[in-house]
């Protein structure tokens, strides 16, 4: 099977890829809110020991 | 505690509720002229069309009454949470579902039985014929009192909230889709002269279903947002 | 055996012990993946009647298995936080609202896609399809309401009360939108379950289908260890954990 062939999936590949294209979407989302979620609230969590460690 | 002293808590705080209600007979008066005018809007949307009104009616008579029934849900327990008897109810000695459930009849006897009313005139307003109207309100008798029940426990979870209110359609109405399909069918369904046994027996299993299990699951729901 | 589930239902535990498995898992995902990519998009023949248009189902099926199966540990771990008061328990439900909100969200999307070129629309009132956008709603539902109530613990509580609700729904609302279909629809939309599918198909199924699995774990187990964390910032350890990432 040639690259073009595999790109154009007998003439649907616009389906095909545009479905796989929203799904690595998806996916990606779903990764990337619990780590970005996790290293705001490692920073929050940081900045708030330092001001209860030295009071102004 | 003996029964009869729960049947009397039972029937002392359904008369509570219904003296109330009458006290306030916009609340009961509102529901049922928004069904009326909802109904009444989808003829200038869609045009006067007899045959097409008749094939829609059962559906949009059947949406305007969800419409309506959880437009008056939130009143079931809001004006008891507000001055604080819904936490006298908690605490109680009697099972927080039975009281739950009276409170839920008198809503329903308030703002659910008048929608059966008015319902054969709104009826006639979409051309329905004399054995589907019959049907409408057969199919309204079984299937409001389910979505009090049912609604109540949306209530019942979004009760401590400020806007509730939007939530609560959100929680409410993926829950009231089987009553829809089933008794707006039924309505539909004699209309083309097919019987309508099946439907009307699944909208007494989903009564029966939702009496013996929500009273529970509102309890539950009422003891979490109020904890 | 009993003491290991003990210590794992302590948040403490259960953090390090998540983020401890979280790399294998992860890795284990997205072998299985590549695997099921490779033998679905290269592998697996084209079909005689659809053409190439359902590969889409490599990733359509999976995801609308796992809108279901989530929706259903969510209801359970729902159930047992709110019997057995277990904290995990509570969060994994909470957790778990988002991811198969998505995975709803796919199926759907996908349903879409591959509906146009099979039956030359975007979108049929089908009642598979139907089923799924109300599973979406449901989804929606618990998660308005976890994000609506403020304090942490009493959000959880409620969010499972409401899934176990919605759990009882689900096959009501599955029978009774089938109904309606057979009714209004007809047989005119042909269902996707071939009666014996080529192995060639089957197995990049599956593979995917177990992908996506694992995918939900470890995202669970990543938004879980958030939730923890947020829960317990003011304990000694999670300040330990700051000091010395």
């Amino acid at each position: 099977m040639s690259w073009h062939e595999f790109i154009d999936m007998g003439g649907r590949g616009a389906y095909v890829w545009s479905a796989y294209g929203v799904a690595l979407v998806v996916l990606v989302v779903n990764l990337l809110a619990p780590a970005l979620w996790r290293r705001r609230l490692l920073r929050e969590l940081a900045r708030r020991l330092k001001r209860s460690r030295n009071p102004q | 505690m003996s029964s009869a002293q729960l049947n009397r808590a039972f029937v002392v705080l359904l008369k509570r509720d219904l003296t109330l209600a009458f006290r306030r007979r916009s609340e009961m008066v509102n529901p049922l002229l928004f069904f009326v005018l909802v109904t009444t809007l989808f003829p200038l949307g869609v045009g006067a069309d007899p045959a097409l009104l008749r094939s829609i009616g059962p559906g949009i008579i059947w949406v305007a009454a969800l419409l309506a029934a959880l437009l008056s849900l939130e009143s079931v327990l809001r004006s008891d949470f507000e001055d604080g008897s819904l936490e006298q109810l908690m605490l109680s000695a009697h099972p927080l579902s039975v009281l739950m459930l009276a409170k839920v009849l008198a809503h329903w006897l308030v703002t659910g039985l008048p929608l059966l009313l008015v319902a054969p005139l709104l009826g006639l307003l979409l051309g329905l014929s004399g054995d589907a109207i019959v049907t409408l309100v057969q199919t309204l008798a079984l299937g409001t009192p389910v979505l009090s029940l049912v609604g109540t426990i949306g209530v019942a979870l979004t009760v401590g909230l400020r806007k509730g209110g939007m939530i609560l359609s959100l929680l409410v109405l993926p829950l009231y889709i089987p009553v829809l399909i089933f008794a707006a069918d039924a309505v539909t369904s004699t209309g083309a002269g097919l019987p309508v046994t099946a439907q009307l027996s699944l909208l007494s299993a989903l009564l029966v279903l939702a009496l013996s299990l929500t009273p529970a699951a509102t309890a539950a729901a009422l003891k979490i947002s109020l904890a | 055996m009993w003491h290991f589930f003990h210590q794992l239902a302590s948040p403490r535990y259960f953090y390090r012990f998540a983020g401890r498995i979280l790399p294998w898992l992860g890795a284990a995902c997205l072998l299985l993946m590549l695997a099921g990519l490779y033998q679905g998009l290269l592998v697996a023949p084209t079909d005689y009647q659809q053409g190439d248009s359902y590969r889409i189902m490599f990733i359509h099926v999976p995801a609308a298995w796992m809108s279901l199966f989530v929706y259903v540990v969510m209801a359970v771990s729902g159930a047992v936080g709110l019997v057995w008061r277990i904290k995990l328990a509570e969060i994994v439900a909470v957790a778990s609202a988002p991811i198969g909100a998505s995975f709803t969200f796919l199926a759907l999307v996908t349903g879409a896609i591959w509906g146009k070129p099979t039956w030359g629309t975007w979108w049929v009132w089908d009642a598979r399809l139907t089923s799924e956008l109300i599973l979406l709603f449901l989804y929606l539902g618990v998660i308005a309401l976890n994000s609506a109530i403020e304090d942490k613990r009493t959000a959880a509580r409620a969010t499972s009360v409401l899934a176990l609700v919605g759990v009882v729904n689900i096959p009501i609302i599955h029978y009774s939108v089938e109904w309606w279909n057979t009714l209004h629809q007809g047989a005119t939309v042909t269902k996707f379950d071939v009666p014996s599918i080529d192995l060639r198909m089957l197995i990049p199924l599956l593979l995917m289908a177990l992908a996506f699995k694992l995918f939900y774990l470890v995202v669970v187990l990543m938004r879980a260890r958030c939730e923890i964390l947020q829960r317990e910032r003011n304990t000694g350890w999670v300040r330990e954990l700051v000091e010395a990432p």
